[in-house]
């Protein structure tokens, strides 16, 4: 689904690499604008010369490792051909966020092969926030015994690079049955005095599992407390907001902030309402490449902006 | 929709038995067995079926998942409290206490139920 009609040809140029399989979104900050671009479209053109930033992460979502009915039997081998297209990008940045649901039933043997999958990236730094997928297990502790420690085992952390501030924050624990996601006090505490104090010029990357603004309430995508967050956020000059969890793009832009949904690698979903409820759609197998895949970012300065792009695996 | 068949066939199963166990020896009968109650619910199309039970104490109940995508059974104590349930299992919680027990899926949000034991 095209996210932007300014894009059409960057998806041109994009269906032209069907052959990369899925792919994920490619984010560059430009002037302190995040800004998505289309992975496909990034992987052939140097970004960093064209006007298009500094590549500063690519996002992966949804990579739901053990999953294995009909929509898509073979997650493994679609996040392979992902990181094969990301680690074929000539401006690869160095980071990559992994915005959750990297498993299917939160199994040990699932995290394993995710792990070893993700492994085989060319990148120096591997942020997660995780999905309900991956705290399905009756103690949580499988994903917080593997990417817990950047976090203290909260799931919420900050950490900066390349002068962007990003936040990672958890809505997938504890909330309350017939509602939405939640953030809780504590975390929104915690990210109110994480923010105080900083330069409203500084670029700000929040990056979630699920959506952070109410996409479809009767399938539970959306965040009760978001909004606090989005209190504390909005006097930033440019802030991204990134998620996956309902494995297809949307988007808004609310000021300065951009929200962004990211694309899975496994399958895809949906578009909310048209189905009984939110599970694995099943396309023909020459169309589902094309509906997988990842986002990426890239930093441009003077004013500091960052532009997101994505991209398909086909 | 879609519920309609399901409702029918994961109607509430609520019944008491004598226990009687075989073994490798041969059947076994318990003059004195224990009474067994069990109750059943389904987890089809994103809900509960039924989404409110009301069971006598002692009750062992037993949720399914017969959804493609994973459900857990989530209480707000350790009680009710399963893990990843993929399509085809069961979760079983025996309800010993009376009580009004609220419970909800961690994977999707929308989805509530509730259990009354009297």
């Amino acid at each position: 689904m095209p996210s932007d009609p300014e894009n059409i040809a960057s998806r041109r140029h994009a269906l032209k690499c069907l052959a990369y399989g899925g792919a994920g979104t490619l984010f560059t900050l430009a002037g302190g604008v995040l800004t998505p671009v289309n992975l496909a479209f990034a992987a052939g053109k140097s970004s960093g010369k064209d006007g298009g930033g500094i590549p500063l992460f690519v996002q992966i979502s949804d990579t739901h490792i053990g999953f294995s009915k009909d929509a898509n039997p073979d997650v493994a081998g679609t996040l392979k051909t992902t990181i094969e297209l990301v680690n074929a990008m000539p401006d690869r940045p160095a980071m990559i966020i992994h915005t959750g649901d990297i498993t299917h039933l939160s199994k040990p043997a699932e995290f394993d092969t995710a792990a070893q999958l993700l492994s085989a990236l060319r990148v120096t730094e591997l942020h997660t926030t995780p999905g309900e997928h991956d705290v399905a297990d009756a103690t949580a502790s499988e994903y917080f015994n593997r990417y817990g420690k950047p976090s203290g085992n909260r799931g919420y952390y900050s950490f900066d690079h390349h002068g962007v501030h990003f936040v990672g924050l958890i809505n997938v624990l504890d909330f309350k049955p017939n509602s939405l996601a939640a953030l809780g006090q504590e975390q929104l505490a915690w990210l109110e005095a994480d923010l105080k104090g900083r330069a409203a010029s500084t670029p700000v990357v929040v990056f979630a599992h699920m959506p952070m603004w109410s996409i479809y309430e009767p399938w539970g995508w959306g965040t009760a407390d978001a909004g606090q967050a989005m209190g504390y956020l909005r006097r930033f000059g440019s802030v991204t907001v990134i998620n996956g969890h309902i494995h297809q793009i949307v988007q808004k832009v609310e000021g300065n902030i951009t929200f962004h949904t990211a694309r899975s690698t496994a399958y895809p979903q949906p578009v909310a309402g048209t189905a009984p409820g939110p599970g694995p759609l099943k396309v023909p197998a020459d169309e589902l490449p094309k509906m997988l895949g990842v986002s990426s970012v890239s930093l441009r300065r003077h004013p500091a902006s960052l532009a997101l792009s994505d991209q398909t695996l086909a | 929709m879609m519920r309609q068949p399901f409702m029918r066939t994961l109607m509430l199963i609520l019944l008491t038995t004598q226990a009687c166990t075989a073994t490798a020896d041969g059947p076994v009968a318990q003059v004195a067995g224990p009474s067994v109650r069990a109750a059943s619910i389904a987890i089809s199309g994103f809900a509960f079926a039924p989404r409110a039970l009301t069971i006598p104490a002692g009750t062992t109940v037993t949720w399914r998942n017969l959804d493609e995508e994973p459900h857990t059974v989530r209480g707000g104590d350790e009680l009710v409290r399963s893990g990843a349930l993929d399509q085809g299992e069961t979760f079983s919680v025996r309800f010993d206490k009376p009580g009004t027990y609220r419970y909800g899926c961690s994977i999707h949000p929308q989805m509530s139920g509730t259990i009354t034991v009297q």
